[in-house]
């Protein structure tokens, strides 16, 4: 069994399945994610994790000791909160000693850890600091100290830097995964930004109406979705309808409409895919190549990002443009490739 | 022009208020038994009348009954407050309501509900059912103080104490209470001078224990006693002033502090 486990979990509010029977499993020493839009029951899970929640179905494990029963203050995990929650009437140290007081620690040890858990998260010398004299960067350092200080078996982060300023957030998700490579704590963090799970994760669960759609490594998520809304969500995606002609061994060949008949390697399609079914083919900006023999249409819109630089095409005979990654070129016409081998063919349902 | 006009009103209204109160004070000092200027010399003779032990004994009293409402009444409020702000009650409003209601009913009628309730019931008058009519008057004093002072309070840290270990109890200890130690004491100050300057619901309940208001009163019939319930009246607003401006102090310094941990 793995380190966390969540089999079947189902919780329900007022009538509402806010969470519908989730497994998911997180190996020791994990940077896990749950990704998802808001309301998708993704902290709702975390909170069943922490104990602040209890599930109506199913049953959580942590180290192989179910949960169920166990209140917040006897299981194995600390919390980050959105809102941090830092004690008002306690200053920095004593914030982060404040869960330390059943420790059985003489207060020079102790003392010792609240400095060491302070260089940890970057905040020598400000233990004498009142709560109300932080800032936005260093409440949310004091939250995640006086969480790390306690040992957890699982840290559980509930958007911990949604509150942050853009700069600051990137520089936070930076330290957030060099801290937990330090400490090697099992990490659970709740996001519902999709470039802050792929790029401090080490898997990620995609989440939506209470549901898990795909657990995946962040490379296998953005390569390979399983689903359209889990390609739709994680960064931009072209679709188009088509309908498959033949399955072999190696090669999956579909009519694909206006990119006509294509022939796919069988690892870019889902699994379960049978000739005559209707798919969706999608394709990351990147990889929609110009060529002087393509698909060709008219430049709609050119957005300049710098070295993130992308500009839509319109084709006719299709109403949604085709995003394109780079700089448009020159003139209003342009056509474009597919190269089969980075078209990937999806469910068209669900 | 304009200004001098608002200025001669401030004036008017402060002498209003205030010119009554210092008559206390100034015929305290008074050596002679007659409320009637001119003022005849200084003297203090009419606080050392105050060495009565029947006045005394209402002294007391008062303090028993303030103090025991002012305990009991924050603890309800604390607990009333808790529930209709932390938690989505059913009937939140009504019970808010229901609490408020006593504020703006006549202490008068008040008093004699609690008369004829107490005398139906057979429950003897004593200082103990002065305590019951004063809750009735102060839980709502508490409430709106306290209430004020919870809304402002992050649930996510009582959740965050419970995640760093602490059961409900000691999170109620290390986090809750001290949060809301200003507003207990507000709450505390509030109602202690509330239920210590209260006359009528007294007057009616408090049966062969006299409080102090309610000595006072029996006291005015006897005219050659009137300068010493100066002399007392002087010290009680002095102490009731100091107490207010306390606890307004403590109220507000709750206010300025965030209580959001964001």
């Amino acid at each position: 069994m793995s380190f966390l486990s969540v089999s079947q979990v189902s919780k329900a509010f007022g009538g509402a399945r806010v969470v519908d029977a989730v497994d998911l499993s997180v190996e020791r020493g994990m940077f896990f994610s749950l990704l998802g839009p808001s309301g998708c029951g993704k902290s709702t899970l975390l909170r069943m994790i922490a104990g602040f929640e209890t599930p109506d179905h199913g049953i959580i494990t942590i180290d192989g000791v179910a949960m169920n029963g166990v209140p917040p203050n006897l299981r194995p995990t600390n919390m980050v909160f959105q809102s941090y929650a830092i004690f008002p009437h306690l200053n920095v140290f004593d914030n982060i000693a404040y869960g330390l007081r059943k420790s059985g620690l003489s207060s020079d040890e102790l003392r010792r850890k609240v400095e060491a858990m302070l260089a940890t998260v970057r905040l020598e010398g400000l233990g004498a600091r009142a709560a109300d004299q932080l800032s936005g960067g260093q409440r949310q350092r004091v939250a995640l100290a006086r969480a790390l200080v306690r040992e957890p078996k699982v840290l559980l982060l509930d958007e911990p830097l949604g509150a942050l300023d853009k700069r600051l957030r990137e520089a936070m998700q930076i330290e957030l995964r060099a801290i937990q490579r330090k400490v090697g704590i099992t990490f659970v963090l709740v996001t519902h930004d999709q470039e802050e799970a792929l790029s401090l994760s080490d898997r990620v669960a995609v989440m939506s109406g209470g549901r898990i759609l795909q657990v995946a490594s962040p490379r296998e998520l953005y390569d390979r979705p399983n689903c359209r809304e889990v390609a739709d969500f994680i960064g931009e995606i072209n679709f188009f309808h088509a309908t498959v002609k033949e399955v072999t061994e190696s090669s999956v060949t579909v009519n694909g409409g206006l990119l006509g008949i294509v022939a796919l390697p069988k690892t870019n399609v889902a699994n379960g895919i049978t000739a005559g079914d209707h798919v969706l083919l999608a394709i990351r900006p990147e990889h929609v190549g110009i060529a002087p023999q393509g698909l060709s249409g008219t430049i709609a819109a050119a957005t300049f990002l710098g070295e993130r630089s992308h500009f839509h095409v319109k084709i006719p005979g299709r109403t949604e443009p085709i995003a394109v990654s780079g700089q448009a070129p020159a003139g209003e016409s342009v056509s474009l490739e597919f190269p089969p081998e980075k078209l990937i063919a999806l469910p068209a349902t669900g | 022009m304009k200004n001098r006009t608002l200025l001669a009103y401030a004036c008017f209204y402060l002498a209003f208020l205030y010119l009554p109160v210092l008559v206390l004070p100034i015929f305290s000092f008074n050596n002679s038994a007659f409320i009637a200027f001119p003022l005849t010399g200084f003297t203090t003779r009419w606080y050392e009348a105050l060495a009565d032990s029947a006045l005394q004994q209402a002294l007391v009293n008062s303090l028993k009954v303030g103090v025991v409402t002012a305990l009991l009444s924050t603890l309800l409020g604390l607990l009333a407050a808790k529930a209709v702000t932390q938690y989505r009650l059913r009937g939140r409003g009504v019970a808010l309501g229901m609490i408020s209601l006593p504020l703006f009913i006549p202490d008068i009628v008040l008093g004699i509900s609690l008369l004829l309730l107490l005398g139906t019931i057979g429950l003897p008058l004593s200082l103990a059912s002065v305590v019951l009519g004063h809750l009735l008057i102060c839980a709502p004093f508490s409430l709106a103080v306290l209430v004020a002072r919870f809304e402002g309070f992050d649930p996510n840290l009582e959740e965050a104490s419970a995640d760093l270990g602490e059961d409900r109890w000691m999170t109620f200890w290390r986090v809750t209470f001290p949060l809301m130690l200003p507003g207990i004491i507000a709450s505390l100050l509030l109602t202690f001078i509330t239920s210590f300057d209260e006359f009528l619901v007294a007057y009616f309940l408090s049966g062969t224990q006299a409080t102090l208001p309610v000595y006072i009163w029996s006291q005015l019939r006897f005219p050659a006693r009137l300068p010493m319930v100066l002399a007392l009246g002087t010290i009680i607003l002095c102490v009731s002033v100091v107490l207010v401006v306390l606890a307004e102090k403590l109220r507000n310094q709750g206010v300025k502090k965030p209580m959001v941990g964001a």
